[in-house]
């Protein structure tokens, strides 16, 4: 038998706790169709080969680098993107730390440094880097962003949210 | 005693709620539907004459529109050199030089047509290095090297690969070696690398039917968009506009005019229709002009006192196969060629080279960094040859006011910045007397090393910017100007120094953060470290004129004389009778009377600024006077470099920099630790890997190593305030300064732990090694 | 963005996506079974890959297998590098899961896909080569197991249309001393100049290389000479470099003369810590 062929699909993706109906091709990548489809432009192309972490979003709480994901893989999974964030930790320590100056790789930042302090809210300074230098950033030292994240581990502890 | 409102406290960033929430808008990121798209195609040859171009399948592509090539519209562009067509014509000079460009309905259809582009070369021999290209017998990359047209001070040699010659002739240099006791001499190389901003450059180009054209481009320089198109396209000025929203990232690279001249091309291929070009990383890393890259020699006499009598500097720059910006680089490199020291005798001839590589164009530091990695080198080495301690012996030469510089300017205290201060406070931090410089323990050595710096711009003389002041009816203000947003966080700083003279509450003030042409004052360009200097003493301007309006409204409100009044806190009141006077709230539209007749209109401050005094540099002897002040500094970079397998750590980077006025401690203390990080980035790890024939290896951030967390060391920053008095509140440009001396300091701390000169970038421990085995003959523990 | 359209299938079993392969092929299609994708991807955004369809095996529950059983450690080929790290199982794969790519990249790449990659490095097979594990491969002739030093050679030895569902290791193996060492031209993000797995059985050292050739590799030969225990250390690995089964790898990460350095060093260090065990 043979298999059509399918140019095009329609898939229900689950946005930001919002259920979006998008026409794709498959071959697109989850990040372009964030951007050009959805407008959800906060996740940035910064080198669409999985190198930068400027695209990452969360798929199902996980870190995601939406350059190397299909939109069509996503399906059934929970997307979030910086534009689902609101008045996060970690998001005011971005502010209160001044950890980011052009502001172009801080979506992707927020985005992996919100799921670690959830994933692994014991992180110490090596799992913090493993996580962390999966991005770049080109205008601060790292200093910021280092202080930003210890600050909400530390606050996340210090509130006895977490046993450990 | 003044009173500090705004000024020296850390303002948030006028656009930081933005940035953290994901609503922060680039270039990239406006959405239009009916936009085309704009893929170019690049050269995979680094030299070669263009045999045929073959379109023919492109256009038959799906979704395409047009194809363009060089021949289509065979132009040259270029500042201060035309020497460079948008669209390669008849030979390519650098691999990923555009070719061809193709527009398509959709993006990826474009990328699909570029694919059918079909290019066939003759290769001709490479030049692959600025040692290279100054060789007599050297293939020349630009045949009509004479016939290009000039739009500044450029002085190309027609027969050669030399784009720019740029001359320092100061004092006597025979008197000086006959005085000189000791003469050291080096070879140093530093290889092109990138910007590597996050945002990859963007533009997009429309002609409207009646022929206004419009681009939004992420560009550090909107208002030379217009101008260069204006002049390269005959175009009218005034039917042009720029817009530029948040840049993402620039560093000097967003500087130049590229894409957006084939935008322009591309747009006009398809009746005007709007069209946007994304560079890729690829394309972004190569495609677009890079950070220069350098070869140097220098010689240096001294007497056994450690005075520098001496100093001969050959400079010649990789400006790849356009010159571009590097030409000015050139000169700004021969402006302050000796680094930040008191040498009178002189001599210093810095060349742009051409080379087969990707244009090189302004990169944070502007040829201070590459400077200043050659000479603080030099300077260890003159002081372990006079057997002085490093600082000592840039202590004891530190220029300062009454010297000259190279190009004969004398120094006072406000043009200069102090940087015996620097040093002190360095040695202090990083407790120079208090521990030694090398420490062993076990395979690990710990070395300290230092760096000395300066930097001015190459500004142009009539340089400036402009500045509009609205006042809102609640009596707060909105800023209009045309400095752009790359992160450096000008416009916040901005709205202090409006705060500050309007003694206002800092979050009444709103910065515009889109620069567009038409509407926002005349800013030169975001560069050189200059906008808080240019842009801020027209803000001061306009305040000044809002401020005038308000005190001659409130004067007819009040019934006093406007030369009774004072402003402040929202308020004009009576200066000897505060408790008189009126809400600003209630003029900055005028007042309001009961019977609804106004008094005065809208506040609306304006002001602008020009640079002053500055001239243009002798041909002959570079004797002139190159821009506003010099800013200085001091670094320090300590390593613990393992002799077991050679590679190292930084531990930790220190700065203490005359800024003037700290005018927002958190920004200049970020702008201090971003360059530090970047010129440690660059100076370790960062550059383009060429092959034979000049191909370059590694254009993406998989094989191009940058800083990533976690390579980051502990930051140790201080600052010295010695005013610029011609600047708002005597600040000096900080921006680019935190880069420039880490090269150097990372090198000497290296070199100390190695035992070994590291003179060539960048210092991997591949590099180490080759040195070790080249220098020793030893192959190290096998 | 990819510059071609192909089609996306995600398969539920093991039947189904060969079945898929089969006649997408028969159609020209030039179909790839797709794990994470992240290879794919990049490959085909710069054109240096080309598809007309694609096949999610993320779907089949053999693929997702990550547990012991029966003395023998299951991993199923599509497991992600970070649940590998992360639920130590077998802790010298989790090691050397660990550093390849990028903690976040990680979340994506696959076991198989990391195995079955393009990408020269193929960092997880270094601890199936150690293991002597074998390899689950499904096609069009069903389901068969394969040492895996019988079907990778230099790189997976798979025929059109089969794909890699499980590895399975004793468990025996996963218990044993180890060390695992990655060496980067610098910083800890990138491709190797060096990695070596390396564990103890029996009193023998066993020793697997990636980032030396090109290609990733055990060789009993170098075995023979490194565990030669009456020979001092610097001389076995001196005669062991001698013998490497391809010239040393020259690109951008290093040139081959420094990875013989680091190489040596690198060994040095590994065997030191190993004889202590």
């Amino acid at each position: 038998m043979t298999i059509p062929r399918i140019p095009k699909v329609s898939i229900d993706l689950l946005v930001n706790n919002e259920m979006r109906n998008v026409v794709v091709r498959p071959s697109d990548t989850l990040l372009r169709v964030l951007r050009e489809v959805l407008g959800l432009t906060g996740a940035k192309p910064g080198c669409e080969n999985g190198d930068c972490g400027s695209c990452t979003v969360l798929i199902d709480g996980w870190p995601m680098k939406s350059c190397i994901m299909l939109a069509v893989e996503a399906v059934n999974q929970q997307i979030t993107t910086i534009e689902g964030l609101k008045d996060t930790p970690i998001q005011n320590a971005f502010l209160e730390q001044w950890a980011f100056q052009c502001g172009y790789c801080t979506p992707g930042f927020i985005m992996n440094c919100h799921a670690l302090v959830n994933i692994h809210p014991d992180a110490n300074d090596k799992v913090i880097q493993e996580w962390l230098e999966s991005n770049i950033c080109r205008c601060t030292g790292y200093e910021e962003i280092e202080a930003a994240v210890k600050s909400v581990l530390s606050k996340q502890r210090s509130d006895g949210r977490y046993s450990h | 005693m003044r009173q500090f409102l705004a000024i020296g406290t850390s303002v948030p960033r006028q656009e930081a709620s933005e940035k953290v929430t994901g609503i922060a808008k680039y270039t990239n990121d406006i959405n239009t539907t009916g936009l085309l798209h704009v893929k170019m195609v690049t050269s995979s040859c680094a030299h070669g004459t263009i045999v045929s171009i073959d379109t023919s399948k492109a256009r038959k592509a799906p979704g395409v529109r047009a194809v363009l090539t060089g021949r289509d519209f065979p132009i040259l562009t270029g500042s201060p050199l035309a020497d460079r067509p948008p669209i390669a014509i008849d030979k390519v000079r650098y691999h990923g030089e555009p070719v061809a460009v193709v527009v398509a309905d959709q993006e990826y259809q474009a990328m699909n047509a570029a694919k059918l582009v079909d290019v066939a070369y003759h290769p001709l021999p490479v030049v692959n290095s600025p040692t290279e290209a100054i060789r007599s017998q050297a293939p020349l990359v630009h045949e009509n090297l004479a016939s290009y047209k000039r739009f500044e001070a450029v002085y190309p040699v027609p027969g050669t690969n030399i784009a720019n010659h740029v001359k320092i002739r100061k004092g006597d240099m025979q008197k000086g070696w006959a005085e000189s006791d000791v003469a050291i001499e080096a070879s140093f190389s530093i290889p092109q690398s990138d910007h590597a901003a996050m945002e990859t450059r963007c533009a997009t180009a429309e002609i409207k039917p009646n022929g206004r054209v419009e681009i939004y481009s992420a560009s550090q320089s909107p208002y030379v968009i217009r101008d260069m198109l204006s002049l390269f396209f005959s175009i009218d000025p005034s039917q042009i506009v720029v817009h530029t929203p948040l840049v993402g990232g620039a560093f000097g690279g967003k500087a130049p005019v590229q894409l957006e001249f084939i935008a322009y091309l591309a747009s006009k291929a398809v009746g005007g229709r709007k069209v946007k070009l994304v560079n890729s990383r690829e394309e972004d890393f190569i495609t677009s002009p890079v950070h220069i890259g350098l070869d140097a020699k220098v010689k240096l006499g001294a007497t056994k006192q450690g005075k520098i009598v001496a100093a001969e500097i050959t400079y010649l720059f990789d400006g790849g196969a356009y010159s571009d910006r590097a030409a000015i680089i050139t000169r700004a490199a021969a402006q302050d060629c000796t680094g930040p020291y008191r040498i009178d005798n002189v001599h210093c001839d810095s060349f742009c080279m051409y080379t087969n590589h990707p244009y090189a164009t302004s990169f944070r530091g502007f040829g201070h960094p590459e400077l200043t990695f050659v000479i603080e080198r030099a300077m260890d080495i003159l002081a372990a040859r006079l057997n002085l301690d490093p600082l000592t012996l840039r202590r004891q030469i530190a220029i300062g006011p009454g010297d000259t510089t190279p190009t004969q300017t004398v120094l006072t205290t406000s043009n200069v910045g102090n940087l015996a201060q620097c040093i002190d406070k360095l040695k202090e931090i990083i407790r120079w007397n208090d521990e030694p410089q090398v420490v062993v323990e076990g395979h690990k050595v710990r070395t300290k090393g230092v760096s000395c710096f300066w930097k001015n711009s190459s500004t142009p003389t009539d340089a400036g910017a402009g500045a509009v002041l609205l006042l809102n009816r609640d009596g707060s203000a909105r800023l209009v100007c045309g400095a752009v947003e790359i992160g450096q966080g000008t416009k916040t700083v901005l709205s202090q120094i409006v705060a500050e003279r309007m003694k206002m509450n800092v979050d009444q003030i709103y910065v515009e953060m889109e620069v567009n042409t038409d509407t926002c004052p005349e800013h030169w360009k975001t560069v050189a470290s200059r906008s808080t200097l240019l842009v801020g003493r027209a803000a001061l301007a306009a305040a000044d004129d809002a401020i005038r309006q308000l005190r001659h409204i409130a004067s007819v409100v009040l019934g006093c004389s406007a030369d009774h009044l004072e402003i402040g806190f929202g308020r004009v009141y009576q200066k000897d009778n505060p408790q008189i006077g009126v809400q600003i709230s209630e003029i900055a539209h005028g007042y309001r009377l009961p019977n609804g007749n106004t008094i005065g209109s809208q506040v609306i401050g304006r002001g602008s600024y020009t640079m002053r005094d500055l001239t243009s540099l002798d041909p002959e002897t570079g004797k002139g006077n190159p821009g506003p002040e010099w800013g200085v500094g001091a670094q320090a970079v300590e390593v613990e470099f393992d002799t077991k397998d050679l590679t190292y750590r930084v531990v930790r980077a220190s700065a203490v920099i005359d800024a003037g006025k700290v005018m927002n401690p958190k920004a200049a203390r970020g702008q201090m630790t971003g360059g530090m990080s970047m010129g440690l980035s660059f100076a370790s790890r960062e550059a383009f890997l060429y092959n034979k024939a000049g191909i370059i290896q590694n254009p993406r951030f998989r094989t191009y190593k940058d800083h990533r967390y976690g390579d980051h060391p502990e930051y140790l920053v201080d600052f010295v305030e010695t005013p610029h008095l011609e600047a708002p509140y005597g600040l000096r440009g900080i921006g680019e300064h935190g880069v420039i001396g880490m090269p150097a300091a990372l090198a000497n701390s290296l070199s100390l732990a190695t035992g070994i000169a590291m003179n060539r970038l960048p210092l991997t421990p591949e590099a180490i090694w080759r040195e070790k085995k080249e220098n020793t003959g030893d192959s190290f523990r096998f | 963005m990819i510059p071609f359209d192909f089609e996306y299938y995600k398969a539920t079993s093991i039947p189904e996506a060969i079945y898929l392969f089969q006649n997408l092929f028969l159609q020209g299609r030039n179909p790839l079974y797709y794990g994470g994708g992240t290879e794919i991807i990049t490959l085909a955004r710069t054109n240096r890959i080309y598809t007309e369809a694609v096949i999610d095996i993320k779907g089949i529950p053999e693929c997702n297998v990550f547990a012991h059983h029966d003395h023998k450690l299951l991993v199923g080929s599509a497991v992600t590098l970070t649940r590998v790290s992360e639920e130590r199982l077998f802790p010298l794969l989790s090691r050397t899961c660990s550093e390849a790519a990028d903690q976040t990249a990680r979340n994506k790449i696959t076991v198989g896909g990391n195995i079955c990659g393009r990408i020269i490095f193929r960092e997880a097979v270094l601890s199936f080569l150690l293991a002597d594990s074998d390899i689950l491969i499904a096609g069009p002739s069903g389901i068969n197991k394969k040492p895996i030093h019988e079907i990778f050679k230099q790189r997976m030895r798979l025929q059109r249309g089969e794909f890699v569902v499980q590895v399975h290791t004793d468990t025996d193996y996963t218990k044993l001393p180890f060390i695992a060492v990655k060496k980067r031209r610098i910083g800890s993000v990138g491709y190797p100049v060096v990695t070596i797995a390396a564990m103890k059985k029996e009193q023998l050292v066993r020793v697997a290389f990636s980032g030396v050739c090109a290609f990733p590799f055990r060789s009993h030969q170098i075995e023979t000479i490194l565990n030669d225990r009456l020979t001092p250390l610097e001389t076995r690995i001196e005669r062991a470099v001698r013998h490497l089964p391809a010239p040393l790898l020259s690109n951008t990460d290093a040139s081959a003369e420094y990875r013989a350095f680091v190489l040596k060093n690198t060994l040095l260090d590994v065997l030191t810590a190993l004889e202590e065990v």
